[in-house]
C-alpha cells in the first residue's frame, strides 16, 4: 500500500491543479464589467451615514417643502416628484427604486437608469460620460451623480478657457 | 582634357573684365543680394517667423516666386528650342539665350524653395537612395528630379554648343539631338509637375481643378518669352556684335499672343465654373477678385493683373503694336508684371483662403520677406550676366581655342 | 610683361578663392565643440535605423534636452501593439466647447507658449444654420459661460486618417502611417517645406515658425521620440493621439481631460471596445469624408442606435 501512497499523492495534487487551472466561471454578471471600479458618490461634507441624525427621528412622507433641514435643496427634476422617490425613508442610508427595492448609493445608477435606461446603457458601454484610465485595462467611471447633481441635474455653464491668439497677433 | 579645363578658365576669366557700366551693374546686383543676404541671416537665425506666413497661409510670396519662375524655365526653352529642329533661321541664333536664361531661371526656382524650408540644412533627406525621397507618391520629390534634371540638359547642351564654338566648330547634331528632344517634353513636364503639386492637393478646392495645368503652361508661356524678348533687347544693346533678328522677336510676340489668349480663355473657363455652380468652393475666388467677409487684400493687385493682362493681349495681338518696339516692350512689362502676380500671390494665397477650418488669414509678405526675395532675384541677375560674360564672347567669336592649322577650323563671319 | 600680368592673375585668383573658403567657413559651424551637431546632422532615416542605433539618437536626445531644460527627460521609442487600431469618438451632443481638452493637450504634449501652439481646434457652429459649414464657424469665440444658447461646438485635430494626404505628400517621408495607425512626424528628419500642411484637409497640422518656447518646470518628462518630445525650430507637428500614453494603454489626455465625457477613445479591431460599440450601434459620421481620406476620428450623438 505504501507504494501507491505517492502515486494517490501526485493524483490528488494533479487533480487540484487542475481545479485551480480551470475555475468555475463565475455567475454571468450583465450589468458591469470587471475590469473597472466606480469612484465613491459624492457626498458634501459630514452628511453621510444620513442615519446618524435620521436614525429614531419620525417619517412623515407627505410631500411638502422642507422648513428645517435641506432646505436649500431645491428639486429641479421629475416634475411632481419630491425626497421619497427615490430617498428610502425606512433607511436614510439607502435608496429605492420604483419597485421599492433598495439600492445602495454606491449603485445609484441603477436608480436613475429606470428612467434613463438607454443613457444607463451607454454608460455601461463606455459611451455615456467620462472614464480615465487604461483603455486596454483598468478603468475609472464616474457615478451619473459625480457629474449631475440628482436634484437640479443640468449642466451648469462654465468659463472657457482662452480663445487660441489670432495669426495676425504672433509675432 | 587639360587644355579644356584650362580654355574653361579663360573664358571664365571673361567674367571679371569689363568696362565701368558692367563693373557698376555687378556691384549693384551684389549689393542687393547682400542686402538679401543679411535679411536671410536673421530668418535663419529667427525662423521662419519673420515672414507672414502662419499656419493659416504657409506658403507664401517665396513659393509664389518659384512657380512664376518655374514657367519662365520652361517657356525660355521651349519656345526656342524647337528651332533646332525646325531651323527658323532668326530663332537659331539666340536658342542660346534662352537657354542661359533656363539655367538662371532654375537656380532661382532652386533657391527659393532652399530659403522657404524650415530646416534647409536636411535638404539631403530629399535625395534618393542617400536621403528617404517619397518617390512616386509625393510630388515635390518629382519636382526636384524634373528641375534639376531640366537644369542638367540645360548646362549640358548650352556648354556643349559653346565648347563646340569655341573651338570652331559647328555643334554635333548626333550629341545634343537626343539632349534636344529630351528637353521638349522635359520643358512642358517641369510645368506639369509643379502645377500637379498644386493640383494634387483634395484639401485646396481652389487647386484641385483639372484647368491649372494647361493654365500654368499658358501663363508660362507668356511671361517666359516677354522676358526673353525683353532680355534680347538689352543683349543686343550692350554686346553690339550680337545680332539679333527683328524677326525672331516679333515671331515670339506673335507666340505670346496666342498664349496669352489662351489663358484669358482659360481664366474665364475657371471663373464660370466657379461662380456659376456657385458651391461654396467658390470662396477662394471670391476672396481674390471681390473679398470674403470684408477682407479683400489681393482684390486691387489681381484687378490691375487682369487688366495688365488684356491689355497686353491686345497689344500683342494687332502686328502695329507688336511690331513697334515702344508698345512691345510696354506689353512684355505688362505681361511679366500681369502673369507674375496672377500666377505669384494671385494663385498660391487663395489656395489658402480660406483655411481648411474656415478661417481667412491675410498673407502680405514683411520687409525681410521682400528683401530676400530681391536678393534671390539680383543672385539670378548675376547668374544670367555672368553666363552671358561667359558665354557671348564664345559665341560670337572673339574668343577661340584654336591652333593654326586645325582641321575644322572655320573662322568666324566678319 | 605677360609674366607680370599673370602674377597679377594669380594674385587675383588666389584672393577670390581665399575669400570664398573663408566665407564658406564661416559657415561651417567648426565651433561646435560637441559632436552632438554632426551627429544630429548625419541622423539616419529613423525607419532604416536598427534597435542599437535608435537607442544612440535617444541617448543623445535626452542629453540634449537635459542641457536644454535643465532636467531629465525620458524619451520613449515604444512600438506599435498589436492587433491595436486606434480610433477616436466625439461626441458632439455633449462637447461645451469649454476648450479643457485644447489646454490639456498643450500640457500634455509639451506644446510651445510663445509662439502659441495648440493642436486641438475647436469651432462654434449657429445651430439652425448651415451645418457643418465650416466657412462660417468661429474659432475664436470668447464668452463669459459655455455652452451658448442657439450654438454647437466641435473640436477638430489631427484625424489620423487612414489614407492620409499629407503622408503622400511629404517629399522625404518624414511623416507615416504607424501600424496603429497613428500618423507621426520625425521631428529629426522633417525639413520643414510645409506642403503636408497644404495637403491636410483638416488643418490639423502645425509650424514651428520659432525656436519653441515652454518653460523647463512646464515640460513633461515623459515624452516618445515620435509624439510630444520637445520639437525644434521649423519642423511640423500636430496631434498624435498622446503615443506616449496611448501605447502604454493610457487614454490621451484630452479624453480625461474633458469635462462632460465627450471624448473617446480605443482600439478599433477590439470588438468589446467602446470604440467598436460606438462605431456600430451610433450614427457617426466624420469630416469632409468625400475626399476619401478615411479617417478615424469619428462624430458621433449620444441618442439613438
Amino acid at each position: 500500500m505504501k507504494k501507491y501512497r505517492l502515486t494517490a499523492l501526485i493524483f490528488i495534487g494533479l487533480l487540484f491543479s487542475l481545479f485551480w487551472a480551470f475555475p468555475v466561471p463565475a455567475p454571468a454578471d450583465e450589468d458591469i464589467p470587471k475590469k473597472f471600479f466606480v469612484a465613491p458618490p459624492p457626498f458634501s461634507e459630514g452628511i453621510f451615514p444620513c442615519s446618524q441624525c435620521h436614525k429614531g427621528m419620525p417619517v412623515n412622507r407627505t410631500p411638502r417643502k422642507l422648513e428645517q433641514m435641506h432646505q436649500d435643496i431645491v428639486l429641479r427634476h421629475m416634475p411632481g416628484g419630491w425626497c421619497f422617490d427615490c430617498h428610502n425613508p425606512n433607511n436614510r442610508d439607502t435608496l429605492r427604486l420604483a419597485n421599492g427595492n433598495v439600492v445602495q448609493f454606491e449603485e445609484s445608477y441603477n436608480l436613475c437608469g429606470q428612467c434613463h435606461g438607454t443613457v444607463l446603457r451607454d454608460w455601461k458601454m463606455g459611451i455615456h460620460g467620462k472614464r480615465t484610465g487604461m483603455w486596454n485595462g483598468e478603468k475609472q467611471y464616474l457615478l451619473c451623480v459625480h457629474c449631475h447633481w440628482p436634484h437640479d441635474p443640468k449642466f451648469k455653464s462654465i468659463k472657457p478657457l482662452p480663445p487660441p491668439i489670432q495669426p495676425s497677433d504672433i509675432r | 582634357m587639360a587644355s579644356l579645363i584650362k580654355n574653361f578658365f579663360i573664358a571664365v576669366r571673361q567674367i571679371f573684365i569689363g568696362n565701368t557700366k558692367y563693373y557698376l551693374w555687378v556691384g549693384f546686383l551684389l549689393f542687393l543680394i547682400l542686402l538679401g543676404g543679411s535679411a536671410y541671416m536673421s530668418q535663419a537665425q529667427r525662423g521662419l517667423i519673420i515672414t507672414g506666413m502662419r499656419d493659416q497661409v504657409s506658403w507664401g510670396f517665396y513659393i509664389s516666386n518659384f512657380t512664376f519662375l518655374v514657367g519662365v524655365a520652361a517657356a525660355a526653352v521651349l519656345l526656342v528650342v524647337p528651332a533646332y529642329l525646325y531651323n527658323f533661321k532668326p530663332i537659331k541664333e539666340i536658342v542660346l539665350f534662352g537657354e542661359l536664361l533656363a539655367i538662371t531661371a532654375i537656380s532661382m526656382c532652386l533657391l527659393f524653395v532652399m530659403i522657404d524650408m524650415g530646416q534647409p540644412l536636411r535638404g539631403w533627406h530629399i535625395l534618393p537612395f542617400i536621403g528617404a525621397m517619397n518617390f512616386p507618391a509625393s510630388l515635390l520629390a518629382w519636382d526636384v528630379l524634373v528641375l534639376n534634371g531640366y537644369l542638367a540638359i540645360n548646362t549640358c547642351i548650352a556648354f556643349y554648343v559653346l565648347y563646340r564654338l569655341s573651338i570652331g566648330k559647328e555643334y554635333k547634331m548626333s550629341v545634343i539631338g537626343p539632349l534636344i528632344i529630351l528637353s521638349i517634353p522635359w520643358a512642358v513636364s517641369i510645368h506639369t509637375v509643379t502645377a500637379f503639386l498644386y493640383n494634387g492637393l483634395s484639401a485646396r478646392p481652389f487647386w484641385n481643378a483639372s484647368i491649372l495645368a494647361p493654365r500654368f503652361l499658358a501663363s508660362a508661356f507668356c511671361s517666359g518669352p516677354a522676358i526673353m524678348l525683353i532680355l534680347f533687347q538689352i543683349i543686343r544693346k550692350v554686346f553690339k556684335d550680337v545680332d539679333i533678328d527683328d524677326r525672331a522677336i516679333f515671331k515670339i510676340a506673335e507666340l505670346i499672343a496666342y498664349a496669352m489668349a489662351i489663358n484669358l480663355f482659360l481664366l474665364g473657363a475657371e471663373t464660370f465654373e466657379v461662380f456659376y455652380s456657385g458651391t461654396i468652393h467658390e470662396y477662394p475666388m471670391q476672396y481674390l477678385y471681390f473679398g470674403l467677409h470684408g477682407k479683400a487684400k489681393l482684390v486691387p493687385y489681381i484687378w490691375f493683373a487682369t487688366f495688365l493682362n488684356v491689355t497686353a493681349f491686345l497689344l500683342f495681338l494687332l502686328p502695329k503694336t507688336r511690331e513697334n518696339y515702344t508698345t512691345l516692350n510696354m506689353a512684355c512689362v505688362f505681361v511679366i508684371i500681369g502673369v507674375y502676380i496672377e500666377k505669384g500671390m494671385g494663385l498660391v494665397i487663395p489656395g489658402f483662403v480660406p483655411d481648411p477650418l474656415g478661417e481667412i488669414y491675410e498673407y502680405g509678405p514683411t520687409t525681410p520677406e521682400v528683401l530676400v526675395t530681391i536678393g534671390v532675384w539680383a543672385t539670378g541677375a548675376l547668374i544670367y550676366t555672368l553666363l552671358l560674360k561667359f558665354a557671348i564672347p564664345i559665341y560670337t567669336g572673339k574668343l577661340r581655342f584654336v591652333t593654326k592649322g586645325q582641321e575644322g577650323y572655320r573662322s568666324p563671319a566678319p | 610683361m605677360t609674366e607680370k600680368k599673370a602674377e597679377k592673375y594669380i594674385d587675383r585668383r588666389t584672393f577670390l578663392r581665399g575669400a570664398a573658403l573663408g566665407l564658406a567657413a564661416t559657415a561651417l559651424p567648426l565651433d561646435k565643440a560637441d559632436a552632438s551637431f554632426w551627429e544630429a546632422f548625419f541622423q539616419k532615416y529613423y525607419r532604416e535605423m536598427n534597435e542599437e542605433e535608435k537607442k544612440k539618437v535617444i541617448q543623445r536626445l535626452e542629453k540634449e534636452y537635459a542641457q536644454k531644460y535643465k532636467k531629465e527627460i525620458k524619451v520613449g521609442d515604444e512600438k506599435a501593439l498589436p492587433g491595436v487600431l486606434f480610433g477616436y469618438g466625439l461626441d458632439l451632443s455633449r462637447c461645451i466647447g469649454c476648450r479643457r481638452c485644447v489646454y490639456a493637450c498643450v500640457d500634455e504634449n509639451n506644446q510651445s507658449k510663445d509662439p502659441q501652439i495648440h493642436w486641438i481646434t475647436v469651432l462654434r457652429f449657429k445651430k439652425g444654420e448651415k451645418f457643418l459649414d465650416l466657412e462660417e464657424s468661429e474659432k475664436y469665440y470668447n464668452p463669459s459661460q459655455v455652452p451658448e444658447p442657439g450654438y454647437f461646438y466641435m473640436p477638430v485635430q489631427c484625424q489620423q486618417c487612414e489614407n492620409p494626404p499629407c503622408v503622400k505628400a511629404c517629399p522625404t517621408q518624414a511623416t507615416w502611417k504607424e501600424p496603429d495607425g497613428i500618423v507621426v512626424v520625425d521631428y529629426n528628419w522633417c525639413i520643414g517645406c510645409r506642403y503636408c500642411m497644404a495637403a491636410c484637409p483638416y488643418g490639423a497640422r502645425r509650424f514651428n515658425w520659432t525656436t519653441p518656447n515652454r518653460k523647463p518646470e512646464e515640460i513633461n518628462p515623459k515624452t516618445h521620440y515620435l509624439g510630444n518630445r520637445p520639437r525644434y525650430k521649423g519642423v511640423v507637428e500636430k496631434c498624435t493621439f498622446c503615443i506616449q500614453r496611448t501605447r502604454n494603454g493610457r487614454y490621451p489626455a484630452c479624453v480625461e481631460a474633458c469635462p462632460v465625457g465627450a471624448r473617446k477613445f480605443g482600439n478599433l479591431l477590439d470588438p468589446d471596445s467602446e470604440m467598436r460599440q460606438l462605431i456600430e450601434h451610433k450614427r457617426v459620421f466624420r469630416l469632409k469624408e468625400d475626399l476619401n481620406t478615411n479617417p478615424k476620428f469619428y462624430y458621433f450623438f449620444a441618442y439613438g442606435r
